[in-house]
């Protein structure tokens, strides 16, 4: 890879660290069927900002140690589910950029949907669906999420000039 | 700004190897092609195991802040505080030292009888006491981590208690720790009796932490509000005689072949925070197995 233009990247790595934390941090029980994708919000983030770096791969990669974290999934299901944002993302990373931030957390709102539909597919699959409204929660509070998470890791990326 | 990332990200995003369409499809093929082996098979235990030594410090960091919430909650409580606990889990002990003197005569007699009988049946089971890794899983499984792992002998399918009763099965065992499925999850399920008359039947989680149901039993079954649920023994998962549940609440549908009976798990399945992890029957060798390992064993106990 051309590695001589690309730097910064313990940023990235520091934001997904993160990421994964928070999703297993303990919350209070009164937000834990709202709890935001944050790994897949990040991931969006880093897939729209810098295409030719964070793309399926790193999804894959992310989503996998997910699997691990979140016991009783599938090896391979939250991968999937990230795969495809980043693709979706990838493709559509021109036209996002140019949104404004609300328009932006609707599209974000639609891929995190969308990966929640994946993950509720394979839990199908394996038997044990989750019932009821809540499992479309976390993807709206993604979506009101969205902006800061996106000002505050752009404000970081441009600070220490990640590309 | 932008401008000038468009520009590196269209000179790059097409110089790269091969194009992104066929690294999504072949992630995916990948992927389903581990969804299938983990589920149909046991061949990815090695590649979870290392992905989750991999993943280790990131939950000994997410399990750091209750650990230090503990810690400062531990070493800021009042001396008066702690010796009013002394003294209560004085008696609490002296109370329990007497209840044993008798449970040790009522065992010795039990033993004898059984030898009557000519049954092999050992009362004394192994105990270990783990400790519970605060991280929030899956809020739709029931699940909780462990800290014991296979190096104290921990198995598959091990049955986990809490001073007050049954909380689950061990699942998974891995280099870090241990996931046990809590009685409450909605995938399992576990043989009970009902202490009163020894009428045994299933009991299913539901996905709420403080509700099992008894699904099959039918209309003119003995049992009524109150009564205590203990392990059966069968399926040779759990040892026989753990008080499980007790009955909350039973509804006669007019029209239904079963009735639809609910339980309120013992264990305080979301309070506690130290559990107990059982060798019965034959894992007892299991554990002896561990021999060397038991010294080690103790001084885990120690510290906790």
């Amino acid at each position: 890879m051309k590695n001589s233009k690309h730097q910064g990247g313990w940023l990235i790595l520091l934001s997904f660290i993160i990421a994964l934390m928070l999703t297993i941090i303990p919350f209070p029980d009164a937000v834990k069927y709202i709890k935001p994708e944050w790994s897949a919000l990040v991931l969006l983030y880093w897939c729209m900002a810098l295409p030719e770096r964070i793309g399926v791969g790193i999804g894959w990669i992310v989503g996998l140690l997910l699997d691990v974290l979140s016991a009783g999934s599938l090896l391979g299901q939250h991968a999937l589910a990230m795969t495809v944002i980043a693709y979706l993302t990838l493709n559509l990373h021109q036209r996002i950029r140019l949104f404004p931030l609300w328009q932006q957390s609707g599209i974000v709102w639609m891929l995190l949907n969308l990966y929640q539909l994946l993950i509720l597919w394979f839990d199908g699959i394996t038997g044990q669906p989750p019932k009821g409204l809540q499992f479309w929660f976390p993807p709206i509070t993604g979506m009101i999420l969205w902006p800061w998470i996106f000002l505050l890791l752009r404000n970081l990326r441009r600070r220490h000039k990640v590309q | 700004m932008y401008a000038c990332q468009e520009e590196t990200s269209i000179k790059l995003l097409f110089t790269q190897g091969p194009s992104i369409t066929f690294r999504l499809v072949l992630l995916v093929m990948t992927s389903i092609l581990l969804m299938t082996l983990d589920q149909r098979q046991q061949h990815l235990k090695t590649l979870r195991a290392g992905l989750s030594l991999l993943v280790a410090p990131i939950e000994y960091l997410a399990d750091m802040p209750t650990e230090i919430g503990r810690w400062f909650s531990d070493s800021l409580q009042s001396r008066q505080q702690l010796l009013e606990e002394n003294t209560r889990l004085h008696s609490q002990n002296l109370l329990m030292q007497t209840r044993s003197l008798k449970n040790a005569d009522l065992e010795a007699e039990n033993r004898r009888l059984r030898e009557l009988l000519g049954s092999s049946f050992k009362v004394t089971d192994r105990v270990l006491i783990a400790e519970l890794f605060q991280v929030d899983l899956n809020p739709y499984k029931h699940l909780i981590r462990i800290n014991k792992t296979a190096r104290h002998g921990v198995y598959l399918d091990q049955p986990l208690l809490d001073a007050f009763g049954v909380m689950g099965q061990v699942i998974e065992v891995l280099p870090s720790h241990s996931t046990v499925r809590l009685i409450t999850d909605p995938g399992h399920s576990i043989p009970v009796q009902v202490n009163r008359n020894g009428l045994r039947t299933i009991a299913t989680g539901t996905g709420k932490i403080n509700q099992i149901n008894l699904p099959y039993l039918p209309n003119n079954a003995d049992i009524t509000v109150g009564d205590l649920l203990v392990t059966s023994g069968l399926g040779g998962i759990y040892p026989p005689g753990y008080p499980v549940a007790s009955i909350t609440k039973i509804t006669h549908e007019p029209g239904e072949e079963f009735s639809h009976i609910e339980a309120e798990p013992l264990a305080h399945l979301n309070r506690s925070r130290e559990v107990l992890l059982v060798w019965s029957g034959k894992h007892i060798n299991k554990m002896k197995l561990h021999r060397p390992s038991v010294k080690r064993l103790k001084e885990g106990n120690d510290e906790k």
